[in-house]
C-alpha cells in the first residue's frame, strides 16, 4: 500500500509508464523526497512483471540465440576502449577531458549510491523492528521464568500436553510441551514430523525441566514437507534416526 | 550457478554466463514482446536489444534488489511499448528498480507463479482485467482507456492500481 494515498493511483500508472503531463511531474517530484512511495513504485513494477508472465507464448527461434551470441562476441565492452594513435600535442587536453569525465562519472555514481543507501536504511529500520518483535515472541515462549498455564476442564489431573506450530513453506517449527513425565537416565524425548508420504522425520530431541515443560525451536527440517501428524517417542539422549515404539504422544493438524 | 554469480560473470565479460541467462529468460522476454507487438520479427529485435543492453551495462541491474527475470520482463515490456507507440526510450534502464515476491529463476517457480497470476486475472471483474491489459500490453494511458470504455478517469486509475496490487496479494500468503 502507498504511504500517501493521494499518489497511490498515479504511482501505478507511473510503474506502467503511462502517466504523463503535470500528474507525472507531480508524482516524480514527490518521489524525490519519499522513500516509502519509491518502494511502492518498485513493488508496483514487480506487479507488472507478474503480468508479463501471463503473456506466455511460443519460444523464440534458435536464430535469435545465435544472433545474440554473435553480437556480444563482436561487441567491444564499455571498458575495452579501442586504442588510438596517440599525439603528444593533444595529451594534456585528453588528460583534462578524461579527468572531467571521471569526475562526472563519480559524481553521478555517488548520487546513485546516496539514494541507494537511503533506501537500504529505510528497509533496515523496518527489518530491525520486525526482528525485535520476533525476538520478544520467542523469548516469551522460551523464557525459563515464564508462567505456563494450560487450561483444562476443571477437576482433571494435569495431562502431558504438546503444541506444535509448523509453517510448511518456511520449514519452521515451534514446539511447546507441559506436564511431561520425567525420563529414565540417558534418555530424552524426540519429536517426529510424520509426513503424508514417507518415513517420520526427526524434529528435535529435548528434555523437560523440573516442572515438565520443554520447547523445541526451529529444528533443522527438509524444505516444504506436508506434515500429517507429530509424535513423540522416548529415545537415547543423542536421538535416533527412526522412532522407537511406543509413541508416547501424538497429534494431527486441526 | 546463482543469479548474482551470473551477473558478476557477465560484468567480467563471460559470454557463456550470458548464454545461460539467455536460456533462462529469453522465453519470458520474447513472450511479453510478442504479446505487445504481435509480430515475431519486431519481438526478436526487442529480445536482442534487451539482452545486449544487459551485456553492455550489467551494472544497470542491481542484483542486491531482487530478481533479474522480473527486471528483464519490465525492460522488455517498456521497450516493446516504445516500439509500438513509435517513441524513443525515455528511461535509463539503471533507474528501473523492480521488487517482486516470487522467485522467477526456475522453470518450476515460473509456472507456479503463472498459475497464480492466471487464477487472479480470471477472478477479476472483466472491466478491471481489460483495463489492466490495455495499460500493460497496449501501453494505453488511463485517458485513452477511459475514452474507449466510456468510464470515468478515476475509476480506470483505481481499477489499474487495485488490479496490480491484487496480483501481488496472490503471493502474500
Amino acid at each position: 500500500m502507498s504511504a500517501h494515498p493521494q499518489f497511490a493511483d498515479d504511482l501505478a500508472l507511473l510503474a506502467l509508464g503511462t502517466l504523463q503531463g503535470d500528474e507525472r511531474v507531480a508524482v516524480e517530484k514527490h518521489l524525490e523526497g519519499c522513500a516509502a512511495c519509491r518502494r511502492e513504485l518498485e513493488r508496483l513494477r514487480g506487479d507488472t512483471a507478474l503480468l508479463a508472465l501471463s503473456a506466455s507464448g511460443p519460444a523464440p527461434p534458435q536464430r535469435s540465440r545465435e544472433r545474440l551470441l554473435q553480437a556480444i562476441a563482436q561487441e567491444p565492452r564499455a571498458q575495452k576502449i579501442p586504442a588510438r594513435r596517440s599525439s603528444w600535442s593533444i595529451m594534456p587536453w585528453m588528460a583534462a577531458a578524461t579527468l572531467l569525465l571521471v569526475a562526472g562519472f563519480f559524481w553521478k555514481q555517488s548520487d546513485r549510491l546516496a539514494q541507494r543507501v537511503a533506501r537500504l536504511q529505510d528497509e533496515s529500520t523496518q527489518r530491525q523492528a520486525e526482528l525485535e518483535r520476533a525476538r520478544e515472541v520467542v523469548s516469551t515462549l522460551t523464557s525459563t521464568d515464564a508462567l505456563r498455564v494450560t487450561l483444562v476442564a476443571a477437576q482433571t489431573p494435569p495431562q502431558p500436553q504438546g503444541k506444535a506450530i509448523y509453517v510448511r513453506d518456511r520449514s519452521s517449527l515451534i514446539f511447546l510441551a507441559s506436564n511431561l513425565p520425567g525420563l529414565p537416565p540417558q534418555k530424552a524425548y524426540e519429536l517426529w514430523l510424520i509426513p503424508a508420504n514417507g518415513a517420520p522425520i526427526p524434529a528435535g530431541v529435548f528434555k523437560p525441566d523440573a516442572r515438565g515443560s520443554a520447547t523445541v525451536i526451529e529444528p533443522p527440517l527438509p524444505a516444504g514437507v506436508d506434515a500429517k501428524t507429530f509424535a513423540i517417542t522416548i529415545e537415547p539422549e543423542q536421538g535416533s534416526a527412526t522412532p522407537t515404539m511406543p509413541i508416547v504422544m501424538t497429534g494431527a493438524g486441526e | 550457478m546463482s543469479e548474482t554469480s551470473l551477473v558478476w560473470a557477465i560484468r567480467s565479460g563471460d559470454e557463456s554466463a550470458m548464454a545461460t541467462l539467455y536460456d533462462r529468460y529469453s522465453g519470458l522476454v520474447y513472450a511479453v514482446a510478442l504479446r505487445v507487438l504481435g509480430e515475431t520479427g519486431a519481438a526478436e529485435d526487442v529480445l536482442q536489444e534487451v539482452f545486449l543492453q544487459l551485456w553492455r551495462n550489467p551494472a544497470a541491474f542491481d542484483s542486491s534488489r531482487g530478481n533479474l527475470g522480473a527486471w528483464l520482463a519490465v525492460i522488455a515490456r517498456n521497450r516493446a511499448i516504445d516500439g509500438l507507440r513509435k517513441r524513443r526510450p525515455e528511461t535509463d534502464i539503471a533507474d528501473v528498480v523492480v521488487s517482486v515476491e516470487p522467485d522467477l529463476a526456475g522453470e518450476a517457480e515460473r509456472s507456479r507463479a503463472l498459475e497464480k497470476v492466471r487464477a487472479e486475472l480470471n477472478a477479476m471483474p472483466a472491466p478491471q482485467r481489460k483495463a489492466l491489459e490495455m495499460a500493460y500490453f497496449e501501453g494505453l494511458t488511463h485517458v485513452e482507456i477511459a475514452a474507449k470504455s466510456g468510464e470515468p478517469l478515476g475509476t480506470i486509475k483505481t481499477r489499474i492500481r487495485t488490479g496490480l496490487q491484487a496480483l501481488r496479494q496472490a503471493f502474500e500468503v
